[in-house]
């Protein structure tokens, strides 16, 4: 896997924390699943969440704080400060939402926000669609990891453009990258990473599952038949069918 | 001469001290603010008795102790037993199959059926058992039922090392026990004079879920957002425009309503979100009832009660 702004991490599941129906549902699919990474948001819970913020410390992961919710670059920006204060760090998801509805990605202010804090030292993970001039223009920047999004946030649509994906993941392999949002089944985490991609980051489709903790669990399993096909050497998909056992013994014409 | 001190006058505290005196013990109860009231979580509760809404999400333990709940407050305040019946907009209508997958004891029936003047939607899911009660009145009539018994709510700033004898301490998040947070939440009460309802109504959504249950008089109580912060900030503009949106889109006429009151609180909860009884030497801590104060009161008073005098432990006993 490639690393995160020089840390390699164990496992390439990355769960968000929002939504769990308690937070010791939350701590049990984190210890089910091996995800290494917990985001939490910062801007909803603003102020005085203390004691779940000590919760998500308390999962021996690495945190991602976010700017979910955030409308304009300011605002990300403000937010990524004050997160690098709670959880002093320098990682940031950074997410500028531009529409309220589809809460798909504003390019501009994504691009204005990252400018901003990569000048300040931050480590930017951007979320973006899948867009490669976008990238190109983030990785410009400074950011050193991309978060192209699978389908708009909480739909649990999947990969909604492979053939995107695709693309933007030939076209910068040395950069880290992390299906965003999206995902809605293990399925479609594995084909994530058997696509190329180092990680995937999901929320709802773990934590509103009937359970939680098994369907984390299933999401870390399949991020793991993901690196193993992949690193399987796959095989091409062919046009004309070729029998697995010979056919001597049958006639043919 | 009192045999047992209670602590906190909310409705864990009433309860217990409901639960002690019916056994022949005879509490004294302490709040610092005095009787119940708005400076208290349970003053801003929606009151519904709802164990198998609340099984879809919280652990088996509260459905099965909170159906004990409707039986146990109807000897105390009125309770309605009308149901729960849980709706979704129609392009929501795979929230109500999930719903209907994970919770028990429900049927599907015509919204016209149950609250005609819903019918613009078109199928809900009805919990005919369930119930609900008026939170505020509930509290005034157990004080009430107290004062019967000659047990005063008596108005003082104490904390259990301040008192001899056994000492049960139901103060919240006041009791600043290690693993307790607390959790925000909003509501809204409208006073909609054109509307009747006769049973809570859920509105399930993929980003503001909503409930109204409604109280005599055609008031109605909106709730309540959840979030993962101990402010005490008054109602954010946000909460009350998602609660406000979301009883527009169930009924449009709540557009028309009185904005009574608008109120946050913090629920004190446990990281499972389910409530303990921690008996820590003399002491017996009753918290964590989270969003299931009026669900959980009666079967937490009833553990604690059983382990006070005959040692008993149920499964909300935590011996520290």
């Amino acid at each position: 896997m490639r690393g995160f702004y020089g840390v390699t991490l164990p496992s390439g599941l990355m769960l968000g924390t929002a939504q769990y129906p308690s937070p010791a549902v939350l701590q049990a699919a984190f210890a089910d699943s091996g995800a290494s990474v917990a985001t939490v948001s910062l801007r909803r819970e603003a102020g005085q969440g203390q004691a779940f913020w000590d919760i998500i410390r308390a999962l021996g992961v690495h945190v991602l704080p976010n700017t979910a919710g955030c409308h304009s670059a300011r605002e990300a920006v403000t937010t990524a400060r004050m997160a690098r204060e709670v959880f002093e760090t320098n990682w940031i998801k950074l997410e500028v939402i531009g529409h309220a509805d589809t809460l798909q990605p504003d390019p501009f202010g994504l691009l204005e926000a990252a400018e901003t804090l990569a000048a300040e030292g931050f480590e930017v993970f951007p979320y973006t669609t899948e867009d490669q001039v976008l990238a190109q223009r983030l990785l410009d920047a400074g950011c050193r990891v991309l978060m192209p999004w699978g389908a708009p946030i909480g739909s649990g649509r999947g990969l909604n453009n492979p053939y995107g994906l695709r693309t933007l993941r030939a076209a910068f392999p040395d950069v880290p990258m992390v299906i965003d949002a999206g995902l809605g089944l293990p399925s479609q985490a594995a084909a994530a990473i058997e696509m190329g991609f180092d990680a995937v980051l999901l929320n709802t489709a773990v934590a509103q599952a009937g359970n939680p903790a098994v369907m984390a669990r299933a999401f870390g399993l399949a991020v793991q038949a993901g690196v193993l096909a992949r690193d399987a050497d796959p095989m091409e998909p062919r046009d004309m069918a070729a029998p697995s056992t010979p056919l001597i013994g049958k006639a043919w014409l | 001469m009192s045999d047992v001190t209670i602590i906190g006058a909310g409705v864990a505290g009433l309860f217990a001290a409901h639960e002690l005196a019916s056994r022949g013990v005879h509490p004294r109860i302490i709040d610092r603010n005095g009787p119940p009231g708005p400076h208290g979580c349970s003053w801003w509760a929606g009151g519904m008795l709802a164990p198998q809404c609340e099984g879809v999400t919280a652990e088996p333990v509260i459905p099965r102790l909170g159906a004990e709940a409707a039986a146990a407050w109807a000897r105390i305040t009125p309770v309605t037993r009308r149901g729960t019946l849980v709706l979704a907009l129609d392009r929501d209508r795979s929230e109500l199959a999930r719903f209907a997958r994970r919770a028990d004891c429900h049927e599907t029936r015509p919204v016209a059926d149950l609250e005609p003047e819903l019918s613009q939607h078109r199928e809900g899911l009805f919990f005919p058992t369930e119930a609900h009660l008026d939170p505020r009145q509930a509290l005034a009539d157990l004080v009430q039922s107290l004062a019967a018994r000659g047990i005063p709510i008596e108005k003082g700033e104490v904390g259990p090392d301040d008192i001899d004898g056994p000492v049960i301490d139901a103060r919240g998040l006041a009791a600043a026990l290690p693993g307790l947070r607390g959790v925000r939440g909003e509501m809204v009460v409208l006073h909609a004079p054109d509307i009747t309802l006769s049973r809570p109504v859920r509105l399930l959504h993929p980003r503001h879920p909503l409930y109204i249950v409604p109280r005599a008089g055609n008031i109605f109580m909106l709730g309540a957002t959840q979030l993962e912060s101990a402010a005490r900030a008054p109602v954010s503009a946000r909460a009350a425009l998602e609660l406000l949106s979301a009883a527009y889109a169930l009924d449009p006429r709540f557009a028309e309503a009185s904005v009574l009151e608008l109120g946050a609180d913090l629920r004190p909860a446990f990281a499972d979100n389910v409530p303990r009884v921690v008996v820590r030497g003399r002491v017996l801590h009753l918290n964590g009832l989270f969003r299931h104060g009026y669900l959980m009161a009666p079967a937490l008073a009833r553990q604690a009660a059983d382990f006070l005098l005959t040692r008993t432990k149920g499964e909300l006993i935590h011996e520290d």
